[in-house]
């Protein structure tokens, strides 16, 4: 009687499985379907962010559809997959997660762009696997210069080693941290600061723009008074920010983002009385981003104290009538004012469906050819190319004060800024 | 001030700034060292007690919504009552982590217990960032803030920024130790915990019901750490769902490093650890503190492996 069970049981088993290996190739096969595999962080400190730039990607692929009468490009239909990079049980995001996601892009022959990431240090992990497997690969958000070109802080191989088959596979519709850094000292200069105290997460992105600020404040008369790391997961910078305060700057540099940091060494700056006694933060693009003022308990601690860089106008702020489209269709979908990022999550995606378009089939190769071609592309930020190197033509930078509670006057920020100095 | 030169200054507020962190580092190294003196179990899991009255006490506040800073009855009344239901449910939450995660393998070889303790920790900050969600989660400044030595002694140090919310963290922490000192010398129970920590079978031989005493050493160990997480937000405002992980990194070590199971070492190691975090952050750079903190630990174990003052393998048990 038992072993009667057993064997049915096991015919059974026999069965379920021979089905299901069936069923899987007949229902993966479908090649009027181009799928897109995103990438960043949609839970942690970065959450905020990441979802945003799902809605903005989302968007622009609903305007696309909606501009050519529902028809996707080149008649494929196109489906965003968005993955998290980001670890749950650390709130950040996570090397070994960016591989496997960047992984199961080559490994479902429907992938034909890899969309991500958000963090310059993931983007390094993901690179090298999207660029053996000839994928296109476009970031919406990673300003780290040695991804895509040599700079003088930049380590030693970069970025052919990202690029173990020679060929350029990744590309950015925004600027790098080899202007935002720079820019930010001259910027600095002419705030009228004059000793700065250099911090910043040891990760590629973060120190990579505070050692990028650094080179250029003391090439500029910029006295950096101190150069500090800190561990992303500690609580306490109160001895830190004491050395800030002993070192004379009146400037704190932080090379920061959401999740490694940042938004504990402004508030503690401010708990500590720094603030008070006229000591200003500045940051990166890291932490241009209205859920830095949750996190902080409320913009009236940044209120004048922060200044934040940033690649491009806010959503809020877009001249161009695609720009301007974008964000009252997000307003209104959305109830929400989007995040600044997902400006380059609508404009990197523009550029995707613009280069499927282009291509006109289903090939990896073919994408990715289409994408390094990307010529004068009107997307809603600004009208560029793509150079060599998959950077955009456009590189510019914007600085921010903090001013009511919201980003204000985006003056256009450059390494040489400090020569002419705006108003 | 006192004609200090900036440099001298700069220690002093060093040294305050490690005082501090060893202030709320004691609180909860005392659970870590109290549970293991107890079972010889390492609550991989205490740490996260600390976020829980953190994330508890805010909640609470929410609930009552006092304008901050907290004034009068607030501050006198209520936050004292806050601080009491807040240890009395972070002591409750660790009791019931005791009889789910580790009563029921009492007997099983010590590593089990150990692995539920870590299963334990990972579950707690998995709810924490469910609950209040995985952001830096800013903590509303109800702790009134007066420049002790600016605004009461109308001195003008360069430096020194000592705030009544120091005051606070170390009028509250410090007490709570002696107190905790006392309970366990002089009091009946705190005699059973003793005879417990030494031998559970002579004391249940004796008459003590062992698994009161250890649910009582859960309780009193949680409300420690409970009310550090209360002291925390206060003092820094501002934490998230991991904070536990961290804090409870060093409060470990600490206890590790004053002898596991001794509560003065717990005492004694939290305040050497937060001294070497403080001088280390401000005089070598944060990227190395940690290497030096453990560098110290490792170096310290070789020669004197049962911590500074002995862990319970020697005559002071719990």
């Amino acid at each position: 009687m038992k072993r009667r069970i057993f064997s049915r049981l096991l015919t059974l088993f026999v069965l379920v499985v021979v089905l299901a290996a069936v069923a899987v190739p007949v229902t993966a096969q479908d090649d009027t379907v181009i799928k897109i595999y995103a990438s960043w962080p949609l839970t942690g400190g970065t959450q905020a962010i990441g979802e945003s730039m799902q809605k903005a990607a989302g968007l622009a692929l609903e305007h696309y559809l909606a501009d050519n009468n529902g028809e996707g490009p080149a008649g494929f239909t196109v489906q965003i997959v968005f993955l998290d990079d980001a670890s749950p049980t650390t709130g950040a995001w996570d090397g070994t997660i960016e591989a496997e996601n960047a992984q199961r892009c080559v490994n479902d022959p429907q992938c034909m762009v890899y969309f991500g990431t958000y963090n310059s240090g993931a983007a390094k992990v993901s690179m090298p696997i999207t660029n053996e497997a000839g994928i296109a690969q476009i970031s919406p958000a990673n300003t780290y210069a040695g991804l895509t070109h040599a700079c003088e802080t930049c380590e030693e191989g970069e970025p052919d080693i990202y690029r173990p088959s020679g060929e350029v596979n990744y590309f950015r519709t925004h600027g790098s941290d080899d202007v935002q850094g720079p820019g930010a000292a001259s910027w600095a200069v002419c705030l009228g600061f004059e000793q700065v105290y250099v911090l910043d997460d040891t990760q590629a992105y973060g120190k990579g723009i505070a050692d990028e600020f650094a080179r250029h404040a003391e090439e500029i008369g910029l006295e950096v008074v101190g150069r500090s790391s800190v561990e992303s997961t500690d609580i306490d910078f109160r001895a830190l920010l004491t050395d800030v305060r002993a070192s004379g700057a009146t400037l704190v540099y932080g090379g920061f983002v959401m999740d490694s940091g940042g938004p504990q060494v402004i508030q503690q700056m401010d708990a500590l009385g720094l603030f008070s006694s006229g000591i200003k933060f500045m940051g990166p693009d890291g932490l241009a981003s209205a859920s830095l003022f949750d996190q902080i308990g409320g913009a009236e601690i940044a209120n004048d104290n922060v200044y934040l860089t940033f690649p491009g106008p806010l959503p809020s702020t877009l001249e161009t009538e695609g720009g301007q489209r974008f964000y009252n269709d997000y307003v209104e979908q959305f109830d929400e004012e989007p995040d600044p990022y997902s400006v380059y999550a609508y404009q990197s995606m523009q550029v995707i469906l613009d280069s499927i378009a282009r291509a006109g089939v289903a090939e990896r190769g073919a994408i990715l050819e289409a994408m390094r071609n990307t010529t004068d592309f009107e997307g809603i930020a600004s009208t560029f190319s793509f150079d060599e190197n998959g950077d955009s033509t456009l590189a510019g930078f914007y600085g921010y004060r903090v001013v009511d509670g919201g980003f204000v006057e985006g003056t256009l920020v450059t390494p040489t800024t400090h020569e002419n100095c705006p108003g | 001030m006192f004609g200090m030169s900036i440099d001298q200054e700069v220690f002093v507020q060093q040294v305050l700034n490690g005082l501090t962190i060893g202030g709320y580092l004691a609180l909860i190294a005392l659970g870590y060292t109290m549970v293991y003196g107890i079972i010889e179990l390492i609550n991989f899991a205490h740490g996260d007690l600390f976020a829980f009255g953190f994330l508890f006490s805010l909640t609470l506040f929410e609930y009552f919504n006092p304008a901050a800073p907290l004034t009068g009855a607030d501050l006198y009344l209520l936050l004292p009552f806050i601080l009491l239901i807040t240890m009395a449910v972070t002591g409750g939450l660790n009791v019931v982590i005791d009889q789910i995660a580790y009563r029921p393998l009492r007997s099983a070889p010590r590593l089990a217990p150990l692995l539920t303790a870590v299963g334990m920790s990972f579950a707690l900050e998995a709810i924490f960032a469910i609950w209040k969600g995985a952001t830096q989660i800013a903590y509303p400044r109800y702790f009134p803030t007066k420049d002790v030595f600016r605004e009461w002694f109308d001195l003008e140090p360069v430096i020194i920024f000592f705030t009544t919310k120091d005051v606070f963290l170390l009028s509250v922490t410090i007490p709570l130790m002696i107190v905790l000192a006392l309970f366990i010398d002089r009091t009946r129970i705190g005699k059973a915990m003793r005879a417990c920590a030494q031998d559970r079978e002579a004391a249940a031989m004796m008459g003590i019901n062992v698994n009161r005493i250890i649910s009582m050493t859960f309780f009193v160990g949680g409300a420690l750490a409970g009310a550090a997480g209360l002291i925390w937000g206060l003092y820094i405002n501002s934490g998230r769902f991991l904070m536990g992980f961290e804090a409870g990194l060093m409060a470990f070590t600490a206890a590790v490093l004053g002898g596991i199971g001794n509560i003065r070492g717990a005492v004694m190691g939290s305040f050497i650890i937060g001294m070497l975090k403080a001088l280390s952050d401000g005089y070598i750079g944060g990227e190395w503190s940690r290497a030096i903190i453990f560098g110290i630990l490792i170096l310290l174990l070789v020669f004197r492996p049962s911590g500074i003052l002995g862990s319970t393998q020697s005559i002071e048990k719990v």
